[in-house]
């Protein structure tokens, strides 16, 4: 047995309602970099939290390096030598680079050692070839450097077993590449690495075995050598799955959104678009491609209105829309998938037919004057559930709090496609949802476009960008910096212009 | 000079609770949990001070108000522990448990008065705080009288509190981890630290320091505990740590400066042009002042990011 | 946040343990509970269970004065919980209350007008004043973002000395009380006193009984209803739907305002007859925090739970005249806000003892 450094066996955690893990099996060798592959739901993370000691299983085993072991805590964790570099970066903003690093862990007694821990902090970066600003605060930092800041923290508390939980999510093409070699480097000084992740072609490119949960449930593990994309993918999703989204030729018409030197400052004061130029056509999918920071936030605020533009055109259909309030750009037909649902796009502890009417509360046949009718808003709801087939517990009824992901998404999809609009803005629409709901969403999309109505996708996932859209402007520093045909460009390209290295053609 | 000094000193005598009480809530909001139960926090402190001196004074002499402020401070210090179960453990709205704190607070203190001394008030007492000069720096000019003379010790303790906090905040390790806390607590949680018991920890200091100043207040601008001692001066107390942006020298700051409000209005019969103004408009200066800079500072006070807000460890 | 158990069950678990909880302080300060619980039952039904069958049993006086006492509190929850339905903590009905009754005052003792114009004219008055002092905050938090717990308690002491000031400066006044209104504005009724044993009951509960609809009509019927409930929930996605959120924030508190200002009338207008220096504060605005968070801040609930503190604070002369320190009606209070504050730990504590009693049974 000893030939295991990370032994779960039979794993089982319930949530009120679901089963995260279901006799989940994870055997993890000493010096391997070990894929955990799933779709999002599927356990990967509740199934890390156990082994990081945040959650306590109801049912299995834990051995490290062939002892039986109760992860208690994170404390356990650490004292077992396994360290985690989450998703959401868990740094505090204010704090600088040292203190991030040394909280938990501090050196010295009551008193802590900023000499000695700034020493140890550069000593540790220097080693691995982590270039970090000790000094920085966090929130002045990129995101690149967080994320190294994350994993020194790891370092620096001395763990040989790694879990990177989904760590390429925020990076460019280039800095994944440096995150493969640094993970490549851990795997030959004899520590062991998991990587979350959902992403075939990162599991391809650095992993030695790859694990693989569906809906909760072990599916079975296999050598990365002896396999293919095609077969993870199937072993992933339970069926066969085609990456090849199906649409027809793209047939634009006129102009409808032309953006011209818009300038838009982000919630610091700091600049984030900076003379940002584009034109969306009828009948076509612009996909804006480009690392999350670089002012696609503040350009889908800028256009549906939630953010202040500086200075700048905003041209719909020919009239300037720069002063226009949010709601008479809606009615002026813009329609807007927001990034964040839960924050954004629905209020969520309305009923599902109060939030799709969101949007039309105040229109006939909603309401009569200032008067609602709900029974209207009622059949306005059944409507909209009938054509985008969302699903929950109670209909119009049920509280969308209760509601899961995709029906969600779905439940905004509907009612901005039956706003009839010009445009519709999608900012990352299939963020954290599963292969299912996110094939759905594409082809909506699609169907708008076949509709003569322009669509702008907004999307860190290059692959989405590139099977999605018709036309790609790159984004980067608040300006866009080429604009190429999905069919006429590569992967590598788009990254070389993500990060800057590279400006493309402009249209 | 004589009425400069005098003023000077008022001030900071006023200044000394709002000061500490405002400390007491940097504790507590750094650590995450918002503590509008301060001004309750007084009251229980202040009641068991001004109880306790009347019962005790003839056989403690001039120990008295210096025992009689620690078990203020105690009894503060245990009354915060409901605010912290509600809201750490129960997760609890902290600003609806405060409220209800500073209610139970202000039933509970009147009601044991009455259980007590028959009456809706304690009894008066004699051995409050004396003021005092302090030997050898009194004799400073200008300084000396300016900061040392006719002055309460209690001054000189809330400024060594001022001192001691910036310290723990600045180098210690449990200042580190507090104000990781109010921040982003799932980071602290995730480095192996118990966030339920630095918050704790955080509203428990908070609780000890109101507890302290209700005492202090009483004990040196009262001769007994009505239901009208503490007068909002908790809530002034929430406004200092605001103004003084969660750190402790701005707490020192905003502390006396709402203290010069506070006396404002004694010495206006002084000053010719302003003894005509009626005394309600300077009994309302500290609130409209308060308003006044927490909208001149609006845009930039920002506190503890997590401060009000649970932290629920089963959505980590 | 999900919740098994309605908010009616957690409400009424609140009401038993506040309860229990001042018996055993009761107790261990060594006074009866059954003194209190006898005051406060005869302040709500009239009826004095100590003298069942004997002279004296039933007495309208108390009934009377226990609604009336109730009107003020039922107006202050609703404004309580109109800013709670927009997701803003309105503090401050306690001042909007005192400006509130120096407006209808002041109509009262400026104006001599035929009853028809000048009740309304007063009434109006109290509740433009109040919503001015609500809309202040509400504004202050719209523009620049100022939390409006913090700037509502300052304005309640403002209003505290304000108020005072502005008594003091009417017409006639003393240092205590200003002149007696003219008997056109007030709201008094000889019928009702007849009817409730001399009692101070008046006209104002079918202001109070409007003001209950109005605020359900404008809550749930209404668009501008549904853009507070959005604003309320989540000002972002609020935003995101085109509605002007620190408009709807400015209203909202304005609206709140206007109904702990109607509050204030009926206690200027209808319980007394002259308007008041206060030297503390009444505590109409923090029963009203309790009101609305009792009642669920629904119209209904609000009413209802009015009702129970109302017989609190209308219980107190009785309580006062057993020998029970009166002040046991605000920790009762003040415990029931603890406990619904508390009712998501209750909830938990409930399942985990019912799973434990499952498992016991499980193991016989």
């Amino acid at each position: 047995m000893e030939q295991y450094v990370v032994e779960m066996r039979g794993i089982t955690k319930r949530f009120p309602g679901i089963i995260a893990n279901d006799q989940v099996t994870l055997q993890l060798k000493k010096g391997e970099i070990h894929a955990l592959l799933g779709e999002n739901g599927a356990g990967k993370s509740t199934l890390m939290s156990v082994l990081f000691g945040f959650y306590q299983p109801e049912e299995g085993e834990i051995y490290v390096r062939g002892e039986k072991v109760e992860i208690k805590s994170p404390n356990v964790a650490h004292e077992l030598g396994i360290g985690m570099v989450h998703q959401h970066f868990q740094l505090i903003d204010t704090f600088t680079v040292v203190e991030n690093i040394i909280l938990g862990d501090e050196p010295g007694g009551a008193l802590v050692d900023y000499a000695k821990a700034r020493q140890e902090v550069i000593d540790l970066s220097q080693q691995y070839g982590l270039n970090v600003n000790p000094d920085a605060k966090i929130e002045d930092i990129s995101v690149g450097m967080q994320q190294r800041v994350e994993i020194l923290k790891v370092l620096y508390r001395k763990a040989d077993i790694i879990i990177l939980d989904e760590p390429t999510a925020v990076l460019t093409p280039q800095e994944i590449d440096e995150l493969i070699g640094i993970m490549k480097n851990f795997a030959a000084e004899g520590k062991s690495v998991i990587l979350i992740t959902h992403k075939l072609k990162e599991i391809m490119a650095v992993a030695d075995r790859v694990s693989v949960l569906r809906q909760g449930k072990y599916i079975g593990t296999v050598d990365v050598a002896s396999s293919s994309e095609e077969q993870l993918a199937e072993m992933m999703v339970g069926r066969k799955v085609s990456f090849a989204v199906e649409k027809g030729p793209a047939n634009p018409g006129e102009d409808v959104l032309v953006i011209k030197d818009l300038w838009v400052k982000d919630q610091r004061g700091i600049d984030a678009l900076e003379g940002l130029n584009l034109h969306l056509r009828r009948g076509e999918i612009l996909g804006i491609a480009g690392v999350d920071g670089n002012g696609q936030q503040e350009l889908v605020e800028a256009i549906t209105g939630l953010r202040k533009v500086e200075s700048g055109q905003i041209l719909l259909s020919g009239e300037d829309i720069v002063s226009h309030p949010i709601r008479s750009r809606m009615e002026g037909g813009i329609a807007y998938i927001p990034e964040d649902r839960q924050r954004r796009g629905l209020v969520m502890d309305f009923r599902l037919d109060e939030n799709l009417a969101l949007k039309t509360y105040n229109k006939e046949p909603l309401s009569h004057g200032f008067l609602l009718d709900h029974e209207a808003i009622k059949e306005k709801a059944k409507e909209i559930i009938g054509l985008f087939d969302v699903r929950s517990s109670e209909g119009t009824e049920t509280i969308v709090r209760n509601m899961s992901g995709g029906n969600q998404q779905k439940a905004i999809i509907g009612r901005e496609v039956d706003l009839d609009p010009l445009v519709m803005i999608a900012s990352q629409p299939t963020r954290g949802l599963d292969v299912g709901a996110i094939e759905y969403i594409h082809k909506r999309l699609i169907e708008l476009r076949d509709d003569q109505k322009a669509v702008l996708l907004v999307s860190f996932e290059l692959d989405e960008i590139m099977s999605v859209s018709d036309r790609i402007n790159v984004i980067y520093h608040g300006r866009i910096t080429g604009d190429v045909k999905p069919e006429e460009t590569t992967t590598q390209e788009l990254g070389l212009m993500m990060s800057g290295s590279k400006e493309g053609p402009l249209v | 000079m004589n009425l400069i000094s005098s003023i000077v000193t008022l001030s900071l005598i006023y200044a000394t609770p709002i000061i500490v009480t405002a400390l007491g809530g940097i504790y507590s909001e750094r650590s995450g949990v918002v503590n509008i139960a301060l001004e309750g926090i007084m009251m229980v402190g202040a009641f068991v001070a001004a109880a306790f001196t009347p019962l005790n004074e003839a056989a403690l002499g001039a120990w008295t108000p210096w025992i009689a402020i620690l078990l203020g401070s105690l009894a503060g210090g245990l009354f915060s522990l409901i605010h912290a179960f509600a809201s750490v453990d129960l997760r609890s709205n902290q600003v609806i448990s405060g409220t209800a704190l500073n209610m139970l607070a202000a039933g509970f203190t009147i009601y044991m008065c009455q259980i007590i001394f028959n009456m809706q008030r304690t009894q008066t007492f004699n051995r409050g705080f004396v003021k005092s000069n302090v030997p050898v720096f009194s004799q400073i000019p200008i300084i000396g009288d300016l900061f040392f003379k006719r002055m309460y010790y209690t001054f000189y303790l809330a400024i060594a509190l001022v001192l001691i906090t910036a310290f723990i905040l600045k180098r210690t390790r449990f200042g580190l981890r507090l104000k990781a806390c109010g921040e982003h607590p799932s980071a602290v949680d995730s480095v192996g630290i118990s966030v339920r018991k630095m918050r704790y920890i955080g509203v428990l200091i908070s609780g000890l320091l109101a507890g302290l100043s209700g005492g202090i207040m009483v004990l040196t601008q009262a001769t007994q505990f009505t239901a009208g001692s503490i007068h909002g001066v908790g809530f002034i107390s929430l406004a200092a740590l605001i103004f003084g942006r969660w750190n402790a020298f701005g707490v020192l700051g905003a502390g006396i400066f709402f203290g010069f409000s506070q006396i404002f209005s004694i010495f206006s019969r002084d000053i010719p042009f302003l003894s005509k103004v009626p005394t309600e408009i300077f009994s309302a200066l500290p609130y409209i002042l308060t308003i006044l800079a927490m909208l001149l500072f609006s845009r930039k006070s920002v506190g503890p990011k997590a401060a009000g807000e649970p932290y629920d460890v089963s959505k980590r | 946040m999900y919740k098994k158990r309605s908010h009616l069950t957690l409400s009424f678990i609140a009401i038993l343990l506040s309860f229990l909880v001042a018996s055993i302080v009761m107790i261990l300060s060594g006074i009866s509970p059954k003194g209190f619980f006898v005051s406060l039952i005869r302040t709500m039904t009239g009826m004095n269970l100590q003298a069942i069958g004997k002279e004296g049993f039933f007495n309208a006086r108390y009934f009377g004065e226990f609604i009336q006492i109730t009107l003020p509190i039922i107006l202050t929850g609703l404004s309580v919980g109109f800013a709670f339905r927009t997701g803003l903590f309105n503090i401050g009905a306690e001042g909007q209350v005192i400006i509130g009754s120096f407006g209808a005052v002041a109509v009262g003792i400026l104006f001599k007008l035929p009853l028809v114009l000048h009740v309304p004219l007063a009434i109006m008055a109290a509740m433009l004043l109040g919503a001015l002092w609500g809309w202040i905050p509400g504004i202050l938090k719209a523009k620049f973002g100022v939390h409006e717990v913090v700037i509502t308690i300052m304005m309640n002491y403002m209003a505290l000395y304000l108020g005072n000031f502005l008594i003091k400066a009417l017409p006639g006044s003393d240092n205590q009380k200003t002149v007696t209104l003219h008997a056109s504005s007030l709201l008094h009724s000889d019928f009702l006193r007849k009817l409730t044993g001399n009692s101070r009951l008046h006209w104002g509960f079918i202001a109070v009984i409007l003001a209950i609809i109005v605020y359900h009509f404008i809550l749930e019927k209404t668009t501008f209803g549904y853009e507070l409930r959005a604003v309320g929930h989540n000002r972002d996605a609020a935003e995101y739907a085109g509605i002007k959120v620190p408009s709807r924030i400015a209203y909202s508190m304005a609206i709140a305002g206007a109904f702990a200002g109607l509050a204030g009338a009926m206690l200027s207008l209808g319980t007394f007859d002259y308007g008041r220096v206060l030297s503390t504060f009444e505590n109409y605005g923090f029963d009203g925090i309790a009101v609305a968070l009792l009642g669920g801040n629904s119209a209904l609930g609000i009413f209802f739970s009015g009702l129970l503190f109302g017989g609190l604070k209308s219980s107190q002369t009785l309580m006062q005249a057993s020998g029970i320190p009166l002040e046991i009606a605000m920790i009762v209070s003040a415990l029931i806000i603890l406990f619904v504050a508390m009712s998501y730990g209750i909830d938990k504590v409930l399942d985990a003892l019912g799973s434990r009693r499952e498992k016991k049974h499980e193991s016989h």
